[in-house]
């Protein structure tokens, strides 16, 4: 009996789902240790973190949708003989957005265009030609008189949404609500009012405000794009939110893969670099200067090159389009890790040469610990700060790089949707009369929230993996209070 | 009778920290004649520097004058705008502080941050202002100004720098010097240099000073009158004579008990029990009430006035009150401290550790090829012996080597040449793997406790290290088990362990640090300057945890330090460090009171002396101590020396017995 599909597993699909088993584990790891999980539960306390993490929730859904895969099987030649899969893999996001992937445009179009962005020799009926701007195939199709109906139809439609995302937003607080107040063993309207007031001890009011706001984007965004291509259409016609979509993946896999790469050689090289000093110091800075005096883009380029080469030479290996472009997306993740730990590598080494002279250093080695165990133990935990913090901002550089790299030539592969090819086109589309903005647009209003919510996450465990950091800031208005109390005194205790 | 110079009138500084509010000056007044030395003493954490920082209207962003005046020659500094003062600071106040390295901009020459000043306030520019940049320099004591005046805050040691601090505040001819902590982070010799410079600069221009610190010592010595701060308040003024003979307050008269030194030497030093309370709190009564051993029912309801104790002298406290009978007698039945049983002197006790002839030397690599191109002698051949349960006190100078004398004792840096002879093994020869397992019996607590101990680490795991590394504990219970054990061991609750280090004051991180050094039941402990970066009141209680600790467990000590009153307290026995070297070897009693080198000789008369009867006449002494890199010739002591002779250059001095035990490298001393 056949399934009419079979899962496939692509490299970055194992990746990814070792990383989210990976995380699975340290969570229960920490949750049964009280001194481990009380940083984490300093992040939950912290407001701008819970937002950020909310609206890295959703980026990361989309992404985990997009990376399961599988092959649709064709109808059998023959009964009894073997079952023939489709070449084409799709993924989970494939099928949700089936009506995104499936309706393309000839070319441009404005978000919410029922028109073509360009004119076009069009026949009429009576065998006259005339330039005009062409309906579109897909966008607003079921409008009569689109001139007319159209506003009138997207205002609908985000009515539809928000009502929907109402909906949606109500049944997920209640049921947080109600799985705080089962918690604390209280009433679920004192836990509501409690929330709302902001009396809560975690900062649930902000998430649940994010997720509002989220929902009554995205949803009013998922119904209209149901009719029309709500962020336009780029120069093959393919839907631009389809392809912001996918790029996500791309853009978390590129971001995540290659700082898994880079960190070990980072953290290895350079505290040993640092605390062993002498000779493995002088070899250790030797490599990375070397390393990081070579051009990166020229390295990643012949790298890139050398690994097409042995693809076309062993086209066999690949038996779809998808699985030799996820290859070269594995590739490049490698080579770019590979090329990038250089700058974090210096950074944690002068650290550890600053962290070796201090004192409970030396009284680690007293008790006669070994160098491995104190960098573990000591070391390692007070650099920790720097690799969230580099590793980070990285995370754009490395989206960014991708950009460059397509730019080049030597980036994803055409096939794969990515932020870089996306901004990579966009350069030409901006050139146009009039001009194209919506790819570019779509593209940075992505990255920008994606790589935002992650600096404001990180800076969340960072601060709370710091035990000595505390809330240390000036509530606003203590000043005004304060000046307010100083003169009252002054006027109650007369000189 | 004219107007004081500085008046401070109810001055309230607050700070915010968190979302709390600390009260860190709450309410003090006092006032600054003209060329009146005034010090104001606490212990760290009573104010004393935001005190300063607000009279210089110089507060963090955090900290704000809520109320109160502060006037100088009747201006109120308060209410002033910023413009104007500007002309105030640096022209008619003037501040120095603590470190004088940090004060300094590293990339400006000298000279020229002393022009700053006198290009802002006096607009002397060009060669005027390096005329007075000289005699300024040529004021201070700088030896060779001229060329002076082209270096480096890096080219200048520590009590250059001071020096340079003091002509750029003097530049303009302040009325009122704040000095915050002025000798602190320096050496006694360098501290009597300078605070006699001080004296001598006030002498000549007449200014006023405000002097901060927590070193009675120093106040005993330079100050005309004395304010003693606790919590935010002043709690007592009087004239020094009076308030070192008859301290008013419980809290000056704890603060003067605890100051160790040999008449205290058979008891333990009077502590204040507790620490500063935080200051965010809303006080009712007294606020040394928690730690006071003269408490009475009303010190916790009633915040006590400040009233006139006798002439000259204020106190806040109810021992003062009105009603109280025979103020005068309230101290007279207070017990004398428990004394200390001294173990009964074992004869010639066998020695625990001999340290024969121990170099450690660090190359000095130039170069592309990193070639060595000489040798830092930090320890250039020294030898010492400890007994067992006996301690012995290394003193010296920073940077005659003793830390790295230290360190390499417990093979933490490697030796050049020598033997570390520990229960007659040779620690120098050890190899990796039997050096691990005898590091149980020599442990070393450093002089650091903020930098000691890991932050990210729990005290729990911080103890526990050492008996997890030398595999003491197996369970993780048992490891619970002894690390209670140890934290009581040190006076510490057990549940602290649960804590993170940053939770803890100096005097309980130091105790951590102590707990974690015992955890391996160690015969030899090197004590590292344990209590320079604490406290008096503080410090009294690490020496007398240390001493007991010592007599439980039969530990022996080798205590590195440049705090003589420390010595004078713990040691059996005193080693004197100069560059690299031993010169004085003996017991406690014959180096301290019958010093034999030059060097011992000025190093003692330089420590300030609260009882102006042991004051000794201070011996100069010339520079500063030179680079172990290049050591002078023949005595390395003889370029600074003021019996130096033409002999003393051509060899290093041999060892001379002046009587059994005590040995001294001097060719000036006879047997």
């Amino acid at each position: 009996m056949t399934l009419g599909f079979r899962a496939v597993i692509l490299w970055t699909d194992a990746l990814v789902l070792a990383l989210v088993a990976g995380v699975l584990l340290f969570a229960a790891y920490t949750s049964r240790h009280e001194h481990l999980r009380a940083p984490w539960r300093k992040v939950a306390r912290s407001t701008s973190g819970m937002v950020a993490a909310t609206v890295l929730a959703a980026f990361f859904a989309v992404g985990l949708l997009d990376s399961m895969h599988w092959q649709r099987a064709l109808p059998a030649d023959k009964a009894g003989g073997p079952v023939r899969y489709s070449p084409a893999v799709l993924s989970v996001l494939d099928v949700l957005a089936e009506s995104l992937r499936s309706h393309p445009e000839r070319t441009f179009s404005a978000p919410f265009a029922v028109h073509g962005h360009t004119r076009e020799t069009a026949s009429q009926p009576d065998g006259t030609q005339v330039r005009e701007y062409p309906r579109l195939k897909f966008g607003g199709r079921h409008l009569a008189d689109p001139e007319r109906d159209r506003d009138a139809d997207i205002a609908l439609g985000v009515l539809q949404g928000i009502a929907l995302a109402s909906i949606a937003w109500l049944a997920a607080s209640g049921l947080i609500t109600g799985i705080s107040a089962t918690r604390s063993g209280r009433r679920f309207d004192e836990v509501s009012r409690d929330l709302w007031s902001g009396r809560l001890d975690s900062p649930l009011r902000a998430v649940l405000v994010t997720l509002g706001v989220q929902l009554c984007v995205l949803v009013p965004l998922a119904l209209l794009s149901g009719r029309y291509h709500v962020f336009g259409t780029d120069k093959v016609g393919q839907d631009v939110f389809y392809l912001t979509l996918k790029s996500i993946r791309t853009a978390l896999v590129i971001g995540t893969v290659t700082t898994l790469v880079m960190l070990p050689f980072a953290l290895l090289l350079g505290l040993m670099a640092g605390y062993f000093r002498g000779w493995v110091d002088d070899l250790i800075q030797y490599l990375y200067t070397t390393l990081s005096s070579i051009p990166g883009v020229l390295l990643i380029a012949a790298s890139v090159l050398m690994m097409q080469v042995y693809m076309d030479t062993h086209s066999e290996i690949f038996d779809s389009v998808t699985r030799r472009a996820d290859f070269r997306l594995l590739f490049l993740c490698l080579i770019l890790g590979v090329t990038s730990w250089t700058g974090l590598c210096r950074l944690l080494r002068g650290e550890t040469l600053k962290l070796r002279e201090l004192d409970f250093v030396h009284a680690a080695q007293a008790f006669g610990v070994g160098p491995w165990r104190i960098m573990l133990r000591h070391i390692l935990p007070n650099v920790i700060h720097i690799v969230i913090i580099t590793t980070v901002l990285g995370f754009s550089g490395l989206v960014l790089a991708e950009a460059v790299l397509s730019y080049v030539g030597v980036g994803v592969d055409p096939a794969m949707n990515s932020f870089g090819t996306m901004i990579n086109s966009a350069r030409l589309e901006m050139a146009r009369e009039p001009i194209v903005w919506w790819s570019l647009a779509a593209a940075f209003l992505f990255m920008f929230v994606l790589v935002l919510s992650a600096n404001l996450f990180a800076d969340a465990v960072r601060d709370a993996l710091d035990p000595r950091i505390r809330a240390q800031f000036v509530r606003p208005g203590v000043w005004q209070h304060l000046a307010l109390e100083a003169t009252s005194r002054r006027r109650v205790t007369p000189r | 009778m004219t107007a004081p110079l500085l008046q401070v009138d109810d001055l309230r500084t607050w700070v915010a920290s968190g979302d709390r509010i600390a009260r860190a000056v709450d309410g003090i007044s006092f006032s600054i004649e003209r060329g009146e030395t005034f010090a104001l003493v606490g212990e760290s954490g009573c104010g004393k520097s935001l005190t300063a920082l607000s009279i210089m209207r110089l507060l963090p962003d955090a900290g704000a004058i809520v109320s109160g005046r502060v006037l100088l020659d009747g201006v109120d500094l308060v209410g002033l705008p910023e413009r104007r003062m500007r002309d105030v600071r640096g022209c008619k106040i003037a501040m120095i502080f603590q470190e004088p390295g940090a004060s300094l901009n590293p990339v400006m020459s000298v000279g020229d941050q002393v022009r700053e000043t006198l290009g802002r306030h006096l607009g002397i520019t060009g060669a005027a202002a390096d005329r007075r940049v000289l005699e300024l320099f040529e004021a201070v004591g700088i030896p060779d100004p001229a060329r002076r005046i082209g270096e480096f805050p890096f080219q200048l040691s520590g009590g250059l720098k001071q020096r340079v601090m003091i002509a750029a505040a003097l530049a303009c001819e302040p009325q009122l010097l704040i000095a915050d902590e002025p000798t602190t982070a320096l050496d006694v010799t360098i501290q009597a240099q300078v605070l006699e410079l001080l004296r001598d600069v006030q002498r000549r221009t007449g200014m006023s000073m405000l002097l901060i610190t927590h070193d009675l010592g120093v106040v005993a010595e330079t100050a005309d009158r004395v304010a003693v701060m606790y919590a935010g308040e002043i709690v007592e003024t009087a004239p020094r004579q009076i308030f070192f003979a008859r301290p008013a307050h419980p809290y000056a008269r704890k603060l003067l008990a605890s100051v160790p030194g040999e008449s205290c030497r058979d008891g333990p030093l009077a502590v204040i029990r507790g620490s500063v309370p935080p200051l965010w709190q809303a006080f009712e009564g007294c606020r040394f009430a928690d730690r006071c051993d003269r408490v009475a029912p009303v010190c916790s309801q009633v915040a006590p006035a400040f009233r006139p104790v006798a002439a000259g002298q204020s106190a806040r406290c109810h021992l003062y009150d009105a009603d109280t009978e025979h103020p005068g007698e309230v101290f007279a039945n207070v017990p004398p401290p428990p004394r200390f049983a001294e173990p009964a002197v074992v004869t010639a006790p066998d020695a625990l550790l001999e340290v024969e002839d121990l170099k450690i030397h660090f190359p000095i690599r130039k170069g592309l090829l990193k070639r060595v191109v000489g040798q830092v002698r930090a320890v250039d051949g020294i030898s010492l012996t400890i007994p067992r349960g006996r301690t012995l006190a290394l003193v010296g100078e920073s940077g005659c080597g003793k830390t790295t004398a230290g360190k390499g004792i417990v093979r933490l840096l490697p030796a050049v040449a020598g033997a570390i002879r520990f229960e007659g093994v040779d620690l120098a020869q050890l190899k990796q793997a039997r050096l691990r397992r005898r590091r149980r019996d020599f442990q070393i607590i450093f002089q650091d406790p903020f930098a000691s101990l890991n932050p990210r680490m729990r005290v729990l795991e911080i103890v526990a290290e050492g008996i997890g590394a030398l595999d003491f504990a197996t369970t993780a219970c048992e490891r619970e088990a002894r690390v209670d054990m140890l934290l009581a061991q040190v006076g510490l609750a057990p549940d602290m362990k649960y804590r993170y280090p940053h939770e803890f004051s100096g005097g309980q991180r130091q105790r951590i640090a102590i707990a974690r050094a015992l955890a391996v039941n160690p015969k030899l402990i090197v004590c590292d300057e344990p209590t320079s970066a604490l406290d008096v009141s503080v410090q009294a209680q690490i020496l007398n945890l240390l001493r007991e600790l010592q007599q439980r467990l039969g530990l022996s000590y080798l205590f590195i330090t440049h705090n003589i009153s420390v010595v004078e307290f713990l040691a059996h026995e005193v080693a004197v460090m100069y560059l690299g070297r031993i010169v004085e070897h003996g017991s406690a009693h014959d180096v301290l009171h019958a010093p034999a080198h030059p060097y011992t000789q000025a190093l003692l008369s330089a420590v300030p002396q609260i009882d102006a009867a042991s004051r000794r006449s201070i011996v100069r002494l010339q520079g500063d101590i030179p680079s172990p890199a290049s050591p002078p010739p023949g005595c390395h002591f003889q370029p600074r020396c003021s019996k130096a002779q033409a002999d003393c250059a051509a060899a290093y001095p041999a060892e001379v017995a002046v009587s059994p035990g005590h040995r001294v490298r001097c060719i000036h001393t006879v047997e």
